[in-house]
């Protein structure tokens, strides 16, 4: 009996295959390229966002997936042949490919909401937020009965022996070593501003660093609790939620300090369709339709008008929850783009200390 | 008995199998001297190798024991036996010179370097190839990389040396004149000399003795001439030299003498030399110089019409093919002696041979 | 006579064929000089071998040569200050470096900083002086705003009014160095050098260096990588080509098994096999090896293991196909002239492998030092090797000029290595079969 749903599933791709078939216009106008980064997250927005703008305009969708090199981006705009219409990208380079001027700027009268529906901090020159994810730690209840709760704990082996995963970033790590040394979370990133302050933190990653796995790809983290490898992880919400929700396993997410972050869609500069694009960023940013995406994945909207169309029971999965919001340290993104480049050496010579 | 009489190698009962089915070596049985020149000859696939390689110690007998020097050398590995060797392809190392073969074998029985360099120039000095000591194999022929092997195999002084068909790769006239040479050394050093060839002039010029190789059984060991004139089997007599061969029945047996009824017609007096008795099959072998054409009445034994059917003009000689005894590719070697042959194509004429140079062997 | 033109051509006289014998000109039946009808025919061959070669010729330039000589070229190309502020640039020129710049120096940056905010390209100046002045990025930003608000000179006091960053000479010498075509500041940085203000070349401070370090351990982990393949490959090389060839091509088949799965797929099952939780430990501890799971992954043992088996064929061919070609009565020869089986093998054997040995290797330690995923996937913070950086800073940080600094360095470092092997052994005593 098992097959029959899988068969109905194949037959519905296939109607759905179809119907994008069928619905193909005859100008060649009529289709966009999308690039995303590929997994769970692609697959939400698939759901969420392609078909449904593929099924009300006719317009037929090319995805793409990458591993975030702008690079792609910025060779295509260097020889004028750009062939990504939109594309998801992280603030670091939503913010850096618009200071180099190969992302468009963006027009917010065309996005149908105006700048102030959106969530502080994500709707930017050239960008459109689309979702607020988090990077969170999480550890596995089924070992650890008496979890973790706060940054601290993170950074205390003494009370959670063995090992950690962190990312392999200084991006993150170097805010919680501070509020886990004690630092004031207004004050985390004028103390970082400082050398004295990039030495605290740097300090405080020193008392862990033997206890540490790092973990470079999203889905590293669940795979490290799940073999055991690491008795608590930093991660992104929505991969641990994944794990929980698809895996059956019995992972917590600690909330505390969790640094909300959004992904963007953007236009790169001189994309052919700019119209299109527009109008499907539009579509993608309507509130309601914004909504469904956290039926498939547990990250929240960027639009404010999108939360009362969620349902609770998602709601409390989600970074945007008020209760996970509580003790959020939101990522200072000005302080990144002007310091990444000497903090990774620096992290770099630490590493190999 | 002197020292060149003692036996200086002894293969007893030696026996070898690869596979525990077929033996490639049939209970093999062989003594020879200090100082003799042996050849192995056979087809390929016949033993000689695989004797030879027994005895240098790279394959061990299935049963049997080897005596070298009156010493079991079943045990003893090869680089123990001190016995030279001379591979077919030659085996000169490629990344040493020269000097640096010749000097390897001194160089591993660890004499003091002054007296390597005085044998190495000896040994380049005893092939002529003082000039090319700095050079390295890949740069000099055929023929100087087989005097290179030579005096390889014989600078450490060895009492025997083992060629494994060293001529094998060398062009006809090259080959010729190798064979002198090698002879020439051989004579000179008083060396024992295990040669394995399948080239039966080649066998026939340098040794002392040659041990008949086939099916893994030695068929004749005998001096080159005793091999060529009195051969035992018919193996023999067609493996060495050519020959006519009448297959036939024994009607009797007179001493020496038998009279052999020729299948294809005709009745031949002829040797006994291993037939087994009246009534059995016999394969006459009769050596084509030894057939005389027109022979004057009373001279020959056996007398038979022929006809000629094909003259080869060979320079020294003719070849006629002629039909007789039912025959039709009977061979006789006309000498071209003064005045010509006188033989047309299509002209009938009579053969003859002598009794005691027809031999009734064994039935092939 | 079918000679094309035999006709008209008068035949020479004799006396004419006497003198061109007496000047020693050879020449062909129908008397044109054999010279030339050689050269004629030579040309045709020579024109159909090139023919033969061009095609990948010019695919080995397009792919090969031109991109190496872009990655050179970006490695010290310096276009961004240059085209963003040309004028001040210009102006610069003429400072001395002593004191601040004047008044016209001001005005022109102010000029160029305020069409560079309305052009949006106010980013590309920040970006390339935050490489050399860290924090100035958003600097530039506010400066770029706050600059379009001045509508009149004199500028000087101005513009140091805005931030006091532009008071200080620290900035316009980064501008000025920073505004040539050429820079070696890239390839200086991929050194862990860095230029002072006075234009001295110092090391950087040891928290910030990385990148000798790095190019030491991808060189370390491609030798251990290239000696341990030699060690394992070696003896299974001397089986394949001494076995019968049934037996060599099934177990040939084995050795190139891995070579019908991917990288990242091998790469995996190594984190798969390796991991705390994993077989191998899983093993050790049922057999009683050791009492606690050891860290297998993550570190430097799993990256050089992983390595290995993954460049284990490419150094073990070229030996086996070397071996092949060795007579095995080389060996029986040594040993009839009196070596035991160790000095035949080591002083006969063993010298005809060296050129394969030297292909296998070279072939393998230049391919470890292009390993990325591997060092990433199973190796720890410590192992990673010099293709990541340049994966970081072309994909990730868009920053080119450092990633060709970085590839142009591995270059050098390889083609030194590569000279240093020819004077070693030889080029010409590399064999690939």
């Amino acid at each position: 009996m098992k097959a029959i749903p899988a068969l109905t599933g194949l037959l519905m791709a296939g109607t759905a295959a179809m119907a994008l078939t069928v619905a193909m216009p005859a100008t060649a106008q009529e289709a966009l390229t999308i690039v995303s980064w590929g997994g769970a997250y692609q697959d939400s927005q698939r759901e969420a966002y392609y078909k449904p703008f593929a099924k009300e305009t006719g317009v037929v969708i090319t995805e793409e997936e990458y591993d975030g090199e702008l690079a792609k981006v910025k060779a295509m705009v260097d020889t004028n042949s750009v062939t990504w219409d939109v594309i998801d990208v992280d603030t670091n380079h939503a913010m850096s490919g618009c200071d180099e001027g190969i992302l468009e700027p963006i027009d917010y009268a065309k996005v149908g909401q105006p700048r102030e529906k959106f969530v502080q901090g994500a709707a930017l020159d050239c960008a459109v937020g689309t979702i607020v994810y988090s990077t969170i730690y999480a550890y596995d209840a089924d070992k650890l009965k008496d979890g973790p709760t706060t940054i601290a704990d993170l950074f205390d082996t003494a009370k959670f022996p063995g090992k950690r995963g962190l990312l392999k970033k200084p991006f993150g790590n170097l805010e919680w070593a501070l509020i886990a040394d004690g630092v004031a979370d207004a004050e985390v990133y004028n103390l970082l501003r400082t050398p004295e302050g990039v030495d605290r933190a740097f300090a405080k990653l020193d008392t862990i660093k033997k206890d540490v796995v790092w973990w470079e790809a999203g889905a590293q983290p669940p795979q490290l609790l799940a073999d055991g490898e690491v008795v608590m992880t930093s991660a992104w919400n929505g991969r641990i939620f994944k794990a929980i929700k698809e895996e059956g396993k019995n992972f917590k997410i600690v909330w505390d300090r969790q640094q909300p972050d959004f992904d963007f869609w953007v236009i790169p500069k001189g994309a052919p369709k700019m119209d299109l694009s527009y109008k499907f960023i539009a579509y993608a940013s309507d509130p309601k339709v914004m909504a469904n995406q956290s039926k498939y994945i547990s990250y929240g909207p960027t639009v404010v008008d999108a939360i009362p169309h969620i349902e609770p029971a998602t709601l409390e999965h989600l970074p945007t929850n008020p209760e996970n919001l509580k003790t959020a340290l939101p990522i200072d993104a000005q302080y990144w783009a002007d310091n990444n480049d000497e903090l990774l050496k620096r992290f770099n010579a630490w590493l190999a200390q | 008995m002197t020292i060149a009489d003692r036996q200086y190698v002894e293969f007893i009962e030696v026996q070898k199998s690869y596979d525990g089915e077929i033996l490639v070596v049939k209970n093999l049985n062989l003594s020879m001297r200090q100082g003799e020149f042996l050849t192995l000859l056979g087809p390929s696939g016949s033993g000689k190798t695989t004797t030879l390689m027994m005895l240098a110690g790279f394959e061990a007998p299935t049963h049997g024991d080897i005596i070298l020097d009156g010493r079991s050398i079943s045990n003893v590995p090869p680089h123990k036996r001190d016995i030279g060797m001379v591979f077919q392809n030659y085996a000169l190392f490629p990344h040493m010179t020269v000097e640096e073969n010749l000097a390897f074998p001194l160089e591993v029985r660890r004499m003091p370097k002054s007296e390597i360099e005085e044998k190495v120039r000896r040994a380049l000095a005893m092939v002529r190839l003082n000039e090319y000591g700095k050079r390295r194999p890949g740069q000099l022929s055929g023929g100087q990389q087989q005097r290179v092997a030579l005096a390889r195999a014989l600078v450490f002084e060895p009492k025997l040396v083992l060629m494994d068909e060293p001529l094998g790769a060398l062009d006809k006239q090259l080959r010729e004149h190798m064979q002198l040479e090698v002879k020439h050394i051989h004579q000179s050093l008083g060396v024992t000399v295990v040669y394995v060839t399948h080239d039966q002039s080649e066998a026939l010029t340098m040794s002392d003795r040659i041990a008949v190789f086939n099916d893994g059984a030695i068929q004749q060991l005998a001096t080159p001439n005793e091999l060529y004139e009195r051969p035992e089997n018919s193996f023999v007599a067609q493996f060495i030299g050519e020959n006519n061969r009448l297959p036939g029945k024994v009607v009797l047996v007179n001493g020496a003498g038998c009279t052999v009824e020729v299948t294809g017609g005709g009745v031949v007096e002829a040797l006994t030399v291993n037939v087994i008795g009246v009534g059995a099959q016999t394969t006459l072998s009769l050596r084509p110089e030894r057939v005389r054409i027109n022979p004057p009445n009373g001279a020959c034994a056996n007398v038979f019409p022929a006809r000629v059917e094909e003259l080869i003009y060979l320079g020294d000689h003719i070849r006629a093919r002629v039909s007789a005894c039912g025959q039709r590719d009977f061979v006789i070697k006309v000498p071209n002696a003064e005045g010509g042959v006188g033989l047309t194509p299509g002209a009938d004429i009579a053969i003859g041979w002598k009794r005691e140079d027809c031999r009734a062997l064994d039935p092939s | 006579m079918p000679r094309a033109g035999g006709v008209e051509r008068p035949s020479r006289p004799a006396t004419q064929a006497m003198v061109s014998l007496a000047t020693d000109i050879v020449r062909t039946a129908d008397g044109v000089p054999l010279k030339v009808t050689l050269r004629r025919v030579d040309r045709a061959r020579k024109l159909k071998a090139v023919a033969l070669v061009v095609p990948l010729f010019l695919f080995i330039l397009l792919s090969f040569a031109i991109p190496i000589g872009v990655m050179l070229f970006r490695a010290v190309d310096n276009p961004e200050i240059a085209g963003a502020l040309p004028n001040t640039v210009a102006e610069l020129a003429r400072w001395n470096g002593d004191e601040l710049p004047d008044e016209a120096t001001y005005a022109a940056l102010a000029g160029e900083l305020q069409a560079a905010h309305k052009s949006k390209t106010l980013g590309l100046i920040g970006k390339r002086l935050n490489y050399e002045l860290p924090g100035v990025r958003s600097k530039i930003m506010a400066i770029g705003r706050a600059v379009t608000k001045i509508e009149a000179g004199p500028y000087k006091d101005a513009v140091i009014g805005i931030d006091p960053m532009l008071g200080e000479r620290r900035l316009w010498t980064v501008i000025k160095s920073a505004g040539e075509p050429y820079t070696i500041f890239y390839l200086l940085s991929a050194l862990d050098f860095e230029r002072t203000q006075d234009g001295d070349i110092v090391n950087v401070s040891a928290d910030r260096a990385i990148f000798r370090d790095v190019f030491l351990r991808t060189m370390g982990i491609s030798m251990t990588v290239t000696l341990a393949t030699l060690v394992l490959g070696f003896p299974v090389a001397y089986l394949l080509a001494s076995l019968p060839a049934r037996t060599s091509n099934l177990l040939m088949i084995l050795v190139l098994l891995p070579f019908w799965t991917s990288l990242l797929v091998r790469t995996t099952a190594w984190v798969v096999l390796l991991q705390t939780e994993g077989v191998v430990n899983d093993a050790l501890m049922l057999l009683g090896f050791v009492d606690e799971r050891l860290q297998l992954i993550f570190s430097r043992f799993g990256t050089i293991v992983a390595m290995t088996h993954i460049q284990l064929p490419f150094t073990l061919l070229p030996i086996y196909s070397v071996m092949k070609t060795i007579s095995p009565t080389h060996v029986r020869a040594a040993r009839s002239l009196g070596a035991g089986p160790f000095v035949a093998f080591w002083r006969i054997y063993f010298p005809q492998t060296v050129p394969g040995i030297a292909a296998g290797c070279l072939l393998t330690f230049i391919l470890s030092l292009g390993y990325y995923i591997t060092p990433a996937l199973v190796g720890g913070p410590t192992d990673q090797m010099v293709s990541s950086f340049v994966a970081i800073y072309t994909n990730m940080e868009l920053n080119w000029g450092m990633a060709s600094a970085l590839g142009a360095i591995l270059l050098a470092a390889t083609l030194v290595l590569y000279l240093l092997y020819n004077r070693l052994i030889g080029i010409d005593k590399l064999k690939l079969g």
